[in-house]
Order: C-alpha cells, then sequence, then structure tokens
C-alpha cells in the first residue's frame, strides 16, 4: 500500500483480522444473527454500515474538539441517526424489496455497538483521515463475517447464493437433489448464525493462540 | 498370546506417537490394562466410566432388538400384509422371522453410521488434543438409532452426528463438560434442520416415503400412512390402538422409543445397578401426570371448547400422556445421563419434575413440535447447574445458620 503510511495501513488491515470487531471484540453480534440468512442482505448491511461508520467516524472527528463531554453520547447519536435515515431511504427508493428483508434492522444500525465503539474509542481521540480510515477498516472486518456467515447459511439453508440455485433445483430435483441432499432448515434459524460464528471465532483462535482469553 | 496380548502389543508399539489414544482406547475398550500405575494412590473398583457406559447399553439392548421387530410389523400391517395382533405382549405373529429381518436391515445402517461417525470424531479430537478417547459416545452411539425415524436418510444422520458431537459436546471440553445430552442435540438438530424427515405422518414407517413418491410418479397403489399418536392426536382425529398396544409399544414412533413395557424394565435395571437416577425418573413421571390432570381438569371444566386445536391432546387420559410418544424412553435413558443432569438429591426432584411438566406442556400447546419431552430436557439441561447452584448454597445458608444458634 504506497498510498498510506504502515501505520495508517494497520488501521484497515487489524479490524480485518486480529482484531476483528465481531469475532475478537464481540460487537454487532445482534445484526449478524438477524439478517445474514441470505448473502444479498449481509452485503447490503455490510455497504450501510461502511457508509455510516466512515462517513460518521470523520464528521464526529472533524466536530471532538467542540463537542462537550458530558453531552457527546447525545451527539453521536444525532450523527448515526442522520446517517442511518440516509440509508433507509435510499434503500426504500432504490431497492424495496431488500429493505423489506433488512427491516428493522437498517434501523438498529444506529444500535450497533461497533458504530458507537468506534466513536469513542478511536473518532473522538483521532484526527478526520485516520478516524476515516478506522472506520472504513473496522465496517469491512463487520461486512466480511457477515459475508461469510451469509454466504454458508444461505448455500446450506437454501441451496441459492445471492438467489442464484447453484445447488440445483429443490422442488425439480436436479443437480444435487437428485441424490437425495436437502436443504437445512436449520441455517436458516437464528441459532445457526451464532453456532456458524462461532465456528468462524474457532478457527480464527486455533489459527492465531496470542488470542486465546485466559 | 490372545487377542489381548496383541492388542497390548500393539499399544505398546505406537506409545508415545500421535495416534496412541486410539490403540489405547481400543485395548481398554475390550479388557482391563495389562499393568497398573505404579505410584499414587490405587483405587480398585469395578465401576469404572466404561462399566457405566456398558450397563446403559445392555438396559437399551431389548428395545434395539424390539425395535426391529416393530419396525417389521408396522411395515407389514401398513402395507396390508398382516392383520393387526391382538394376544399381548407374547403373541407369535409379532415376533416373526419376517418382522425382525425387515428391521433387521433398516436399523443395522443406524447403528454403524452412528457408532462409526460418532467414534471417528471421537478419535480424531483425542489424537489432536493428545488424550486419551472418552467413553462418553458409547451411549449416546446406541441412543441416537432408537431417537430417528426408522426412514431417515444415512448421510443426514452422518452430519446430524458430527454436528452434535463436535458443537454439543467437543467443543465444551469433551465427555462430561458438555452442557447438553448429546443425543439430544444430534436429535434436535435433525429436527429443525430436516423437519420433513422427522414429522409427519410418513417417515415413522418403514417404505412410506417410497410409496408416496411412486405415487407423485403416476403408480396407482394406496397412500401408506403411519403417524404417531401424537401426531393423530394433534390434529384431533381418533386413536385406533388400543391403550395395551400403547404400552406393549405395537405403535408406529422413532425406532426404541415405542415399548414403555421394555422401558420400564430397562429403567428398573438402572435403578437397581445405580447407574441412572430413581428420584429424576420418578419426579419426571409426577411432573407429566400432574400437567396432565391439569390438562385434563381445563378440558373437564369447559373452558375450552371442543373445536379448539388443543382440545384433542388436553382431553388426553392424563396417564396416556406416559406411553405415547417419546416420553418414556426420555425420562429413563436422556433426562437421567449424569453429565447433564442436576447432581444435587433435591435438584435432581426440581430437574425431574419440571421435565415432565415442561414435556407434557410443549406437547399440547405446540402441535408442531409433538416431541415436548427432547424440547423439555434440553431447556433443563441448560438450567441444571442454575439448579444446583440454589440447592447448594440454600444448604450452605442452612448450615451456618445451624452454627450461629449454637454458638449465641
Amino acid at each position: 500500500m504506497g498510498l498510506l503510511s504502515k501505520k495508517d495501513a494497520q488501521l484497515i488491515t487489524d479490524p480485518l483480522t486480529d482484531d476483528n470487531p465481531v469475532t475478537i471484540q464481540v460487537l454487532g453480534i445482534c445484526s449478524a444473527l438477524a439478517i445474514t440468512a441470505e448473502l444479498k442482505a449481509s452485503i447490503v448491511m455490510a455497504i450501510a454500515v461502511l457508509f455510516v461508520l466512515g462517513i460518521g467516524n470523520v464528521v464526529i472527528s472533524l466536530m471532538r474538539n467542540i463537542i462537550p463531554s458530558k453531552i457527546r453520547i447525545i451527539v453521536q447519536l444525532i450523527v448515526v441517526a442522520t446517517l442511518v435515515i440516509i440509508v433507509d431511504l435510499v434503500l426504500k427508493a432504490f431497492a424495496y424489496e431488500l429493505s423489506k428483508t433488512l427491516s428493522v434492522f437498517v434501523g438498529l444500525i444506529i444500535t450497533n455497538c461497533i458504530i458507537m465503539g468506534r466513536f469513542e474509542a478511536f473518532a473522538l481521540a483521532n484526527g478526520p483521515w485516520k478516524a476515516f480510515l478506522d472506520g472504513i477498516g473496522n465496517s469491512l472486518g463487520y461486512g466480511v463475517i457477515l459475508i461469510i456467515v451469509g454466504f454458508f447459511r444461505e448455500l446450506l439453508g437454501s441451496g441459492t447464493l445471492l438467489g442464484f440455485k447453484v445447488l440445483g433445483d429443490p422442488i425439480a430435483k436436479t443437480g444435487v437433489y437428485a441424490f437425495g441432499y436437502e436443504n437445512n432448515g436449520f441455517m436458516l434459524l437464528a441459532p445457526m448464525a451464532l453456532i456458524v460464528l462461532g465456528i468462524i471465532i474457532w478457527i480464527q483462535r486455533s489459527r492465531n493462540e496470542a488470542l486465546i482469553e485466559h | 498370546m490372545g487377542l489381548k496380548q496383541n492388542l497390548h502389543n500393539l499399544k505398546e508399539k505406537y506409545k508415545g506417537t500421535k495416534v496412541a489414544p486410539a490403540f489405547n482406547a481400543l485395548h481398554t475398550f475390550l479388557y482391563t490394562p495389562n499393568d497398573t500405575t505404579h505410584a499414587g494412590t490405587h483405587i480398585k473398583s469395578v465401576d469404572d466410566l466404561k462399566r457405566t457406559m456398558n450397563t446403559v447399553i445392555m438396559a437399551l439392548i431389548p428395545l434395539v432388538i424390539f425395535g426391529m421387530f416393530n419396525a417389521g410389523y408396522q411395515h407389514h400391517l401398513a402395507f396390508g400384509n398382516i392383520q393387526a395382533v391382538t394376544g399381548g405382549f407374547f403373541s407369535p405373529e409379532f415376533w416373526t422371522l419376517d418382522n425382525f429381518m425387515v428391521g433387521f436391515w433398516k436399523i443395522l445402517p443406524l447403528i454403524i453410521i452412528s457408532y462409526g461417525v460418532g467414534l471417528g470424531v471421537e478419535f480424531i479430537f483425542a489424537i489432536i488434543k493428545g488424550h486419551e478417547v472418552e467413553e462418553g459416545y458409547l451411549v449416546t452411539g446406541m441412543l441416537v438409532p432408537l431417537i430417528v425415524p426408522i426412514d431417515i436418510p444415512l448421510w443426514m444422520l452422518s452430519v446430524a452426528v458430527i454436528f452434535g458431537v463436535v458443537i454439543g459436546k467437543e467443543v465444551f471440553g469433551g465427555t462430561g463438560m458438555n452442557i447438553l445430552n448429546p443425543a439430544l442435540t444430534i436429535r434436535a438438530f435433525l429436527f429443525f434442520a430436516y423437519p420433513t424427515w422427522m414429522s409427519g405422518d410418513k417417515v415413522w414407517v418403514n417404505g412410506a416415503v417410497e410409496r408416496t413418491n411412486e405415487i407423485l410418479a403416476g403408480a396407482e397403489v394406496d397412500a401408506i400412512s403411519g403417524e404417531t399418536l401424537l401426531g393423530t392426536l394433534a390434529q384431533g382425529k381418533e386413536v385406533v390402538h388400543s391403550v395395551w398396544d400403547m404400552f406393549y409399544g405395537f405403535i408406529p414412533g422413532s425406532v426404541g422409543e415405542t415399548s414403555t413395557l421394555l422401558i420400564l424394565l430397562g429403567g428398573l435395571f438402572l435403578i437397581f445397578s445405580k447407574i441412572g437416577s430413581w428420584r429424576i425418573m420418578l419426579s419426571a413421571t409426577l411432573g407429566a401426570l400432574a400437567m396432565g390432570l391439569i390438562f385434563n381438569g381445563i378440558a373437564d371444566a369447559g373452558w375450552i371448547g371442543e373445536g379448539s386445536k388443543f382440545y384433542s391432546l388436553m382431553s388426553t387420559n392424563f396417564w396416556h400422556h406416559l406411553l405415547i410418544g417419546g416420553f418414556a424412553f426420555g425420562v429413563v435413558y436422556m433426562a437421567t445421563d449424569p453429565v447433564t443432569a442436576s447432581q444435587t438429591n433435591k435438584g435432581k426432584w426440581i430437574y425431574g419434575f419440571l421435565i415432565g411438566f415442561l414435556s407434557i406442556m410443549i406437547r399440547v400447546f405446540n402441535p408442531a413440535y409433538p416431541e415436548g419431552v427432547m424440547l423439555a430436557i434440553l431447556l433443563m439441561n441448560v438450567f441444571a447447574p442454575t439448579i444446583d447452584h440454589y440447592v447448594v448454597q440454600g444448604n450452605v445458608k442452612k448450615r451456618l445458620k445451624r452454627i450461629k444458634v449454637k454458638t449465641a
């Protein structure tokens, strides 16, 4: 990365791996459970959070010296709420079906712990460029996990990816269904999202023992 | 130089290598070790973990054999090849070789898959972790074929067994550390993942699914239906089986759960060999009877109309609940699992009672999940440590009070 200094690059790469907001800090689990039954919804959610956190971090960082610390949470909430409403309206205007699927969870980005967490922990103490990189990095880290979980849940639960029947048609019994394969309905239920997430955490920690808490 | 010595030599040969636990397990499963430890305390007991597990398996064997006969009997009955038996438990028309062979060839693969896949996972984990192979799967492997429908596809069973052993047990640290009963975790996984293969009126009788497919393909044959009694009751239909059929087990259902008589004998065997807890079995039965009586009371008092979808299950004679579905099997063989049940005596009463109580409640109020006992046991497995905690704390408080009274 020629454009970024090594330290700046780490702001983006760390949250993708060893400081992942979902698997290491265990934040933003609620939405990871709720909307990952379909890959498409996961991707849109990831983009929405990328937008909100990227811009939100910059805005908070710019205002960091003028926000009275007593009311900073309220100010942060207003910033998130504004951005989330923009996302919500854009989705309703251009992707109505999808906004139906995501339903309340777009609005609930406001309460996503990752966003408030980054505002508090990073944007209030760093300049806008760094805050921007941090926002991008963390939302990418969140998005990667969402997409992995969404990929497995949609593939094994519905036999599709982004709505395409990659495993064949379950009703006409083509593809793998001809051999007696059946979709795993459990994958579409929220507990399985937690278990898939747990398996990702398991794999990650067994590859890097420094991450294991004792 | 018998088998024992050969196994011992194999064990010695692979000592210190990665696969050592596998050979060690093979040897000690069949025989006592050739050598004893040379230091430390020795406790000589016939009652080690493997013996405990084998005792439970012995208590399950009659159910396996009965399950084989019953699978064939239900198959032939549904296909109209034979008449329903009327001559009691020892009716020769039931105990025919033909019935047995039909069931044998369906159930043997279930057992082989269950043990093969499950022990495979256990061996792999033992080798990765570098510790001994744990005995826990010996019983689970026998329970699993008994609590699934006869026609379950084998690959589904394999997936479920891998899931159950890894997520239900190994992630917590193996046998003795698991929160949930592994066999029930496997069944719950199947139930939620492949509901069409775990409920309805086709999977309980061997051949019914194939027959349905033939009809879909255009064959001119009669459809076969073989609901469990719970399914029949949930739909408010008349039950054709007599109470004695329910007690003997001549009814459709999961492979090993139907015969209340044999489960009762197995339960007595477990109680007298001091493997299973009589407190849990008794309190669960009382809990189920209590809930059944409450429901009967509600139905008799007329608080709920005959048109209600709950009416038929609610008005079912309260003690019939003990005979139908998997209640008896769950209570005797699953609820008493020493790892996941409550450990304290008082805790066992509470734990058992709530299992019985909740089983019947789930059974009646959620016809989509007729097998309430599975969910009730899993739920109480989660609560067992909490129950124990409060029982122990209560005891601590009581004894502290006693000291205070003495010193004052």
